[in-house]
């Protein structure tokens, strides 16, 4: 027995509201980020990710607002990502409750960024977050490349060497999103996950594909990630975090029942 | 009225820590007054101390050496109930061996020591560093802050460093990460988590309670 491998459900939100369809069977407040936080904690979700999708600088004071209420409510860590730019941007979340940022395009615009969080905040809490699209041909060795802008903008740099760098910057995670797998519900690029994840010593978060209880064990057991990230199986109730768990354990993995 | 103060020494995320407290006092019907500070006379006045820290304790322990935290926090060491968290908890330790050693506050002994960095399970199979997630604590003695606890709840770790107590009479708490680890020790009136209780749902929310329940005693 030893360490939990972790289930973490993403609310997706946009101007303080969770998007990306909240369909609960009891919709009256779905849409809200602290309530739906505070079901997900309850029914045993290991951490909560809150990715902050508004466009516009603006609203961003709200996200503040709704991560300050979710950290009153909701006693498990919070890592909160999108528009993650600055030190300041960092210490603004961290006060108003959350546990880790996580940094994307940040990251890519200006690597140097990620050494200065880790080094003012600690490692602990600085999440990298990437995206990994495939772009070797079938046959060939596998190779990913970081895009940014939602897997729209290629921008040269190798996945696994980019990790690399990262946690060598002070990177404390890695959040792995596959843009290939993103929202078609056929499963973790496990390939993806498995390399990266050997590469580095930090825990990974598989992200990106997730479309039933299988595909999380998966994630685990061929594609050796920490930790497992799923948005729509959770938010449409397809299955609850319970169910997941169970079955988990059932797999052999082993988690916080 | 509990007054409770959390050290602020300028590293790290005290809030959820401090949102924890007020949550539990109102739930157990206990007025808190909770103040995140480093003043010498709120902390004076304080029923209880927190002992916060995160990230790698080499810088921790700059920021308490510059704001002169050990003296300020020495009397309330001696005297009130204290929790001490994480790299707060490594920090009361006399030395850690990062960066060819730090020289800690002293107020507990043991060592601080790093993973390493092929740390493996009993089966072999690598560990990533930090230890980061729920693992299980063995009570490994009876304790007023173990109340209402099952023996073996999991609680939220995030650490790279890990304690090596002097004495195995003051481990109430053990985890099993690549090697055994203390996970909570105890001494007099001070108490003190490698994990975060603040993060750790309900077990965590019942230690912060029944800390806030503490006399300072360990019966």
């Amino acid at each position: 027995m030893g360490l939990a491998k972790r289930i973490i459900p993403c609310l997706d939100c946009d101007k303080g509201r969770v998007v990306k369809g909240v369909q609960f069977l009891d919709i009256r407040d779905a849409g809200d980020p602290v309530e739906v936080s505070k079901r997900y904690c309850d029914a045993g979700a290991d951490e909560i990710t809150f990715l902050d999708i508004t466009a516009s600088h603006e609203d961003r004071g709200t996200t503040v607002d709704t991560v300050s209420a979710i950290a009153g409510q909701v006693f498990i860590p919070l890592t909160v990502g999108g528009g993650i730019r600055t030190l300041e941007d960092i210490r603004t979340m961290l006060n108003a409750g959350a546990d880790k940022v996580a940094i994307n395009t940040a990251a890519v615009v200006n690597p140097e960024f990620v050494r200065q969080a880790a080094e003012r905040f600690g490692s602990q809490c600085i999440v990298v977050a990437v995206d990994a699209k495939r772009v070797s041909s079938e046959g060939d060795e596998p190779r990913w490349e970081i895009f940014t802008h939602g897997g729209r903008k290629p921008t040269g740099l190798d996945a696994i060497e980019w990790v690399k760098r990262m946690v060598g910057y002070g990177a404390g995670e890695i959040l792995l999103t596959s843009m290939d797998r993103d929202g078609t519900k056929k499963g973790f690029d496990l390939a993806l996950n498995k390399a990266v994840s050997s590469a580095v010593r930090v825990p990974i978060i598989a992200s990106g594909g997730v479309g039933n209880l299988e595909h999380l064990a998966e994630g685990v057991l061929l594609g050796e990630a920490d930790a497992v990230l799923a948005a729509s199986i959770f938010h449409f109730q397809e299955y609850t975090i319970q169910e997941a768990k169970t079955y988990m354990a059932e797999q052999g993995i082993e988690v916080r029942l | 009225m509990n007054k409770i103060a959390i050290i602020d020494y300028g590293m790290g995320n005290l809030h959820s820590v401090a949102k924890a407290m007020e949550h539990v006092g109102r739930e157990a019907g206990i007025e808190t007054d909770v103040q995140v500070t480093a003043d010498a006379r709120i902390i004076a006045d304080a029923d209880r101390v927190i002992f916060p820290g995160v990230g790698a304790i080499r810088d921790c322990m700059a920021e308490i050496n510059r704001l002169n935290v050990g003296e300020i926090v020495a009397d309330a060491m001696k005297s009130k109930p204290v929790l001490a968290i994480c790299v707060g908890m490594q920090a009361l330790m006399q030395r850690s061996e990062e960066n060819n050693g730090v020289d800690c506050l002293g107020f507990i002994d043991g060592q601080v020591r790093y993973f390493g960095d092929d740390l493996r399970d009993e089966r072999g199979g690598r560990l990533k560093v930090p230890h980061m997630g729920w693992n299980e604590v063995q009570q490994t003695q009876a304790h007023p802050l173990w109340k209402d606890i099952p023996d073996g709840s999991r609680f939220y770790f995030v650490h790279s460093y890990y304690v090596e107590a002097a004495s195995e009479a003051i481990v109430t708490g053990r985890s099993v990460y690549g090697k055994e680890l203390v996970a909570t020790l105890a001494e007099k009136n001070i108490f003190a988590t490698q994990f975060h209780p603040e993060k750790s749902q309900t077990v965590g929310l019942t230690l912060l309670r029944n800390f806030l329940l503490w006399n300072g005693s360990d019966e």
